[in-house]
């Protein structure tokens, strides 16, 4: 197999239906939760960015232009799943309980900011591809203890060039595991291009060699997306197994705030994407359909904003942690053949505070 | 309670064994541990006592084993994974140092990594290359790992049991060299031996020597040798090589004023100039000669025809602890 059937699509770039639309998608309360999500996300995303641009926030990763993605994501989970997310999904975690004020404070080089969320969500993961690994092992272990919940793990298309994705993919198949692969192709791993990425023509392939279900959906698409994870997840919490689902994207912004994509990407293909960004274009649809309005735009953009600005002054105001936080939680009970670290590090806190 | 004579890979499968029958949430991954029982036997019996579903034979893909685990034990089982040698570890750093190790310490104490890699390592039975280091300095160069070393049946059966009830992630490194060398008897009694402490395996005034894993075996027969020549060694096994019980060890250089460390990885940058380090930093005042060490060399361990020329003997130590002792 070279390719796979079609790339999965409900909504055209101009929002209009170009397939019949499941039978869910008529119910517009569902999409108008996801349209206000990801309304959130992208004003959350914008404020990160200012922060670091102002010195209030470390190096930060935008998801503009992959919201549909994300919050699909959050919208399709139950609260018991587990996510194993990568770097670039803001909207998920956002969904998931994880405070705006928490995912600045993890940017801005605060431990806390990975404390908040779910209890069996994991933290943010920076190395690349290493977290679908323990989305295999968070299934199997879901699977061992009879739980009807399945794990998300999403992960970049640079990520699915590594052998640990490759070889969390080989044991999900093995072991038919609750899990759902979302691999979020944004065109560029950095400034390396889909194309000098994989040979193949759809990453989706690599799934197929693991035999588990594969296929390409627009990731731009929001009811596209929300369908084929809902599916996913019912076929994984059912003991169906494992599905790959490649979400074609494109990431809008530079990789992180500490690049220049202009360096390696052409204007007019960027120009050309913001055409089939996923806000627009679920906003056309819903207009459309009467759900939405200029008025509730306004009325909701007015809402994030102060959302938004109330989770910043909590960031900005909460209290730096201890300098000997660094020695919490490294163990469970603190082995005390370490006490004279903790006495070195006392007698240097005293020194340079004049205590 | 039935005694019998173990070996010290029977005492790690008793273990196992042991762990599994009182926790469901203990499993085992890895490669050929089911029906193969592990290529050193240490898993024998464990699949058929306890099923597939919780003694995994995995893909050989080391990162995923390491991966999944991780996964595994935050998510409220209790993995054992088996590298099967040592040397095949490396694909797995990533996801211990990135990830296992500090699971609890970024996530401040929402998640725990209570997971246990068990693997054989160093030299001494004649295996292929890349079969023999001794690696354990960059393991026990990671905050928030444990790092244990058994030296005898007893205490493999002991700290494996700790190590598996322990919280947070340990490796659990095997002297191969010792697998079955020795034979002791021991109780399936469940009875844990601590971490985090030394052993002192022989008490003496002279000279103290501090060594872990198979080297404990030469260092107690040179004490024997020094005994003959009327000198007085005590001998104290590590055991948890990271965090060091470096009280335990200050403790009796204070007392005999010499001290002299054995180990089998190569010399630099290795745990022994580590605890050479620290002791000058602690008992100095206490010390009669210079701290030496007797050690591997700062080169691959040499294939086996060679692999004897690497490894020190009872009589290299009892050299270095006289020429120690007579230190003026």
């Amino acid at each position: 197999m070279e390719s796979l059937a079609t790339v999965i699509r409900y909504l055209d770039d101009d929002g209009q239906a170009c397939h019949e639309l499941p039978l869910w998608a008529h119910e517009m309360e569902p999409l108008l939760e996801c349209y206000r999500w990801m309304v959130l996300t992208r004003l959350f995303d914008q404020k990160a960015i200012a922060l670091q641009r102002t010195g209030q926030c470390g190096t930060y990763p935008s998801s503009l232009g992959q919201e549909a993605i994300s919050v699909s994501l959050g919208q399709a989970m139950e609260a018991e799943d587990i996510f194993v997310p990568y770097y670039r999904d803001h909207g998920t975690q956002l969904m998931r309980g994880c405070g705006m004020h928490e995912l600045l404070l993890y940017w801005g080089g605060d431990e806390r900011g990975s404390a908040g969320g779910p209890a069996q969500d994991f933290p943010i993961c920076v190395p690349i591809a290493t977290q679908c690994g323990h989305a295999v092992g968070a299934a199997r272990a879901l699977q061992l203890q009879n739980k009807p919940q399945a794990v998300v793990c999403t992960l970049g298309d640079g990520a699915s060039s590594k052998g640990d994705f490759l070889e969390a993919l080989n044991l999900a198949g093995v072991w038919q595991l609750p899990v759902v692969f979302v691999l979020n192709n944004n065109q560029w791993a950095i400034s390396v291009s889909r194309q000098q990425q994989c040979g193949a023509t759809a990453l989706a392939l690599k799934g197929i060699g693991a035999g588990i279900p594969s296929l390409q959906v627009d990731g731009n698409d929001t009811i596209a997306m929300m369908d084929e994870v809902t599916r996913a997840l019912e076929r994984a919490r059912s003991g169906g197994g494992a599905t790959l689902i490649e979400a074609i994207s494109y990431r809008l912004s530079d990789h992180t705030t500490a690049d220049d994509a202009s360096r390696y990407r052409p204007d007019d293909e960027v120009q050309q994407a913001w055409k089939r960004e996923p806000i627009a274009r679920l906003k056309q649809f819903l207009m459309r359909q009467g759900a939405w309005s200029d008025a509730l735009e306004q009325q909701w953009q007015e809402h994030c904003q102060h959302a938004v600005a109330a989770a910043v002054k909590h960031y900005l105001e909460m209290p730096e942690q201890p300098p000997e936080a660094m020695f919490d939680y490294l163990y469970a009970d603190w082995p005390s053949v370490l006490d004279g670290q903790l006495q070195t590090f006392a007698e240097r806190r005293q020194r340079r505070l004049g205590e | 309670m039935n005694i019998q004579d173990k070996t010290m890979v029977e005492a790690v499968n008793l273990a196992l064994h042991h762990a599994m029958g009182a926790d469901e949430r203990v499993v085992c991954l890895g490669e050929d541990i089911g029906v193969n029982g592990g290529v050193f036997r240490a898993t024998v019996d464990l699949q058929q006592r306890f099923g597939e579903q919780r003694v995994m034979d995995t893909p050989l893909a080391e990162t995923l084993i390491a991966g999944s685990a991780i996964g595994m034990a935050a998510t409220g089982l209790r993995p054992v994974m088996e590298i099967q040698f040592m040397g095949f570890i490396f694909p797995a750093f990533e996801q211990l140092i990135t990830h296992a190790a500090r699971l609890r310490n970024r996530t401040r104490g929402r998640m725990q990594c209570p997971l246990v890699v068990r693997a054989p390592f160093g030299g001494g039975i004649h295996a292929p290359e890349h079969h023999s280091e001794s690696t354990e300095a960059l393991l026990a160069h990671i905050p928030g790992i444990r790092v244990v070393i058994p030296s005898s049946p007893r205490r493999a059966y002991g700290l494996l049991l700790s190590a598996i009830d322990d919280p947070d992630p340990v490796v659990f490194l095997e002297p191969k060299r010792l697998y079955r060398i020795q034979k002791q008897p021991l109780a399936d009694d469940g009875e844990r031996l601590p971490l985090d402490t030394c052993f002192t395996l022989r008490q003496g005034s002279d000279i103290t020597l501090i060594s872990w894993g198979a080297s404990v075996r030469e260092t107690l027969l040179a004490a024997d040798r020094l005994q003959e020549q009327n000198i007085s060694a005590e001998v104290i096994d590590v055991a948890t090589v990271s965090p060091i019980d470096i009280e335990t060890l200050c403790q009796s250089v204070a007392r005999t004023g010499r001290c002299l460390i054995v180990h089998e990885a190569c010399r630099s940058g290795g745990i022994g100039a580590d605890i050479a380090a620290q002791l000058s930093e602690q008992v100095f005042d206490c010390l009669q000669a210079p701290i030496q060490r007797v050690t591997g060399f700062d080169t691959p361990m040499p294939y086996f025809r060679q692999e004897q020329w690497y490894l020190a003997d009872p009589e290299d130590i009892v050299h270095a602890a006289v020429s120690v002792v007579h230190y003026q």
